[in-house]
């Protein structure tokens, strides 16, 4: 069937505050490794970005097994923030990733503001890197192990830190673990946040009911998946119905459509997750569905369906 | 190496036990990249639910194209394959992970034990394409009863490997564990390849390091991507570092392995 809209003619590109991306496709923290794990099965040019793993300052172990469980629709994780340190993601992962077309955008965190602070500083001048992605999910260890994510003035804090290290655009990655994600949001706007991303994993447990024990050795863990998707799409369209800075939507994506859904309630841009494991072609599926959906619409701009949802009669 | 994600076409499905299934696929791609002790993820069924890939071992890949996968039906995702017909589709990713080293020469002693047995006969199957005596392979395999492997113990004894057997209930071969038939062959092997449950691979490491025999162990563990990039599929190493059985494994050294955890 030929295109209505030639490919060339669309134009998919977007801009997450001063990062422009060519397509709004992206993919999540923790699901696409470090880029280089997919590299036979997804065009890496091709991508609006790529978001690494989580990367602290020291390499960190990651929890005991049994670390994931596959539950109704989703799966939950108990990976425990396993990953290679700043130093070695400089040195052995940056030189793959500076090869590909598609942006790279490096999610950070840290159990203090000062450690989140010096992840930042170290980040910044590194060729390649085009944007910094705060994970604010993690325990706070000189607040009691609250977690960041779940107070605004702790989130406000981590910004603050962070910006003032940087010149990379900085995205600040919420948890749906609150009780108001819109003041969640607000306080990292006016920490002056460029985006924010959502959502991260719900907490949830299972258990196996003949050994009586929980599934996961670390008891608790995140949720992800095609379950969370509903959860997610209402945050993302209440937070960017109140914030200015755009808003990148995450959250059981798994078809252009879930991905169009997100775009017509207010996101700029979307990340793929669990997807990618499922199906590790879903990026560039998505992407080729989204372009379809333009033709279908008659649109030749991406933005013209950004927040378009319709209300009312 | 290189991976794919091929849309296979089923060739066809036979029961051998009761809840014991070989599959044939076609799927070119990975039939002529696979090395034995590989893996594939199965997208088992076309539904969100169940959501993640199943891993199972390449049981045979042949150079016209196929690959069979040999399953046990454990659960939800194992019973959709059990149901796969002739025609049908089944996605997979693959092939996956490191796979076997062997020696130079013989002699070879693979151990499987129940399920664990599907990686070994692509490895005797290769390992016998040079022309070798059968005592260069000897098979050990082991099961809780003479059903389930009645029919693999043929199938490596038409190969050409010698094939002892151990059953629980002591329906067929020795009555007990399959380490039991190990330590006659010990002094003279050159490696031991092994893959089932932990503990039965765990007494067969030992049995090996006592006598200073390598040995190759193929272990589980629950997986999401296969790709190394879920970091979920974690086993503790020896070195007190984790270990990424997809993509460090499936199969590793037993040396490289905590094996009391
Ligand atoms: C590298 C590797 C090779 C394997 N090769 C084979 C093989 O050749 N033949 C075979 O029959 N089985 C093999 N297995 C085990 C097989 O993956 C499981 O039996 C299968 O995933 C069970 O799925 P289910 O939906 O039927 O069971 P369920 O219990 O309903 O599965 C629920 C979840 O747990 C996971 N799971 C359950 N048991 C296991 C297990 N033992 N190992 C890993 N994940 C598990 C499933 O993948 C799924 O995510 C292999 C496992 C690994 C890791
Ligand atoms: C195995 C796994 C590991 C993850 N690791 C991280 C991480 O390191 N940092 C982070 O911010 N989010 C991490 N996440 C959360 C995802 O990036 C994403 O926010 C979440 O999974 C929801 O999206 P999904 O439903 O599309 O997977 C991880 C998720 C999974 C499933
Ligand atoms: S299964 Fe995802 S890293 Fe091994």
């Amino acid at each position: 069937m030929e295109p209505l809209i030639p490919p060339t003619d669309l134009d998919l590109q977007v801009a997450i505050g001063p990062l422009r991306l060519a397509n709004p496709v992206m993919t999540a923290s923790g699901t696409f490794g470090y880029g280089a794990e997919f590299a036979n099965l997804v065009d890496l040019n091709r991508l609006g970005a790529m978001v690494v793993k989580g990367i602290s300052l020291e390499p960190r172990p990651g929890n005991p097994p049994p670390r994931i469980v596959e539950t109704s629709c989703g799966m939950l994780n108990a990976i425990g923030l396993e990953n290679v340190g700043v130093k070695r993601f400089i040195n052995q992962k940056m030189p793959f990733l500076r090869t590909c077309l598609s942006r790279v955008i490096v999610n950070i965190l840290g159990d203090s503001i000062e450690e989140y602070a010096f992840l930042a500083h170290e980040l910044s001048g590194v060729a390649g890197i085009d944007a910094l992605e705060i994970n604010i999910s993690c325990p706070n260890v000189k607040k009691g192990g609250v977690a960041f994510g779940t107070v605004p003035e702790m989130a406000a804090a981590v910004t603050q830190a962070v910006k003032r290290e940087t010149d990379l655009p900085v995205i600040v990655k919420l948890s749906p673990n609150v009780t108001d994600i819109v003041a969640m949001a607000q306080a990292v706007e006016q920490s002056g946040a460029d985006a924010v991303s959502l959502i991260n994993t719900l907490i949830g447990m299972a258990i196996d009911a003949r050994t009586r024990r929980p599934r996961l050795a670390n008891i608790i863990g995140g949720l992800s998946g095609p379950a969370i998707k509903p959860i997610a799409l209402r945050m993302v369209w209440q937070v960017a119905s109140t914030v200015s800075i755009p808003v990148i939507g995450i959250g059981g994506i798994g078809t252009a459509e879930d991905a169009i859904e997100f775009l017509l309630a207010g996101a700029t841009a979307v990340q793929i997750g669990t997807a990618n494991f499922y199906n590790p072609g879903a990026t560039e599926q998505i992407l080729t569905g989204i372009e379809h959906y333009l033709r279908q619409q008659g649109e030749t701009s991406i933005r013209a369906i950004i927040g378009s949802l319709r209300l009312g009669v | 190496m290189s991976e794919y994600q091929e849309n296979s076409v089923v060739e066809s499905i036979e029961r051998l036990a009761d809840a014991l299934y070989r599959l044939t696929l076609h799927a070119p791609c990975i039939a002529a990249a696979a090395k034995p002790g590989q893996f594939i993820m199965a997208a088992c069924g076309h539904s969100l639910d169940p959501l993640l890939r199943r891993p199972f071992s390449i049981h045979q890949a042949a150079t016209s194209g196929t690959i069979q996968l040999l399953f046990k039906v454990i659960g939800r995702g194992t019973n959709l394959l059990s149901e796969l017909r002739p025609g049908q589709s089944l996605s997979l990713l693959g092939p996956l992970g490191h796979g076997f080293q062997l020696p130079p020469s013989g002699p070879l002693c693979l151990i499987g034990g129940g399920i664990g047995i599907a990686p070994l006969f692509f490895l005797a199957t290769k390992w016998l394409q040079q022309p070798r005596p059968p005592e260069s392979c000897v098979v050990l395999l082991g099961s809780r009863t003479a059903e389930e492997i009645r029919q693999l113990a043929t199938d490596f004894s038409e190969l050409g490997c010698l094939v002892g057997t151990a059953t629980d209930d002591g329906s067929l071969g020795h009555h007990g564990l399959v380490s039991d038939l190990l330590p006659p062959f010990l002094s003279d092997l050159k490696q031991v390849c092994t893959c089932g449950p932990t503990a039965m691979m765990a007494a067969i490491a030992g049995l090996c390091r006592d006598t200073a025999v390598p040995c190759e162990t193929s272990l589980e563990s629950h997986m999401a991507c296969g790709l190394g990039a879920c970091l979920g599929c974690a086993i503790p190493g020896a070195d007190g570092h984790y270990k990424h059985v997809c993509k460090h494994g499936p199969v590793f050294n037993a040396e490289e392995v905590a094996w009391s955890r």
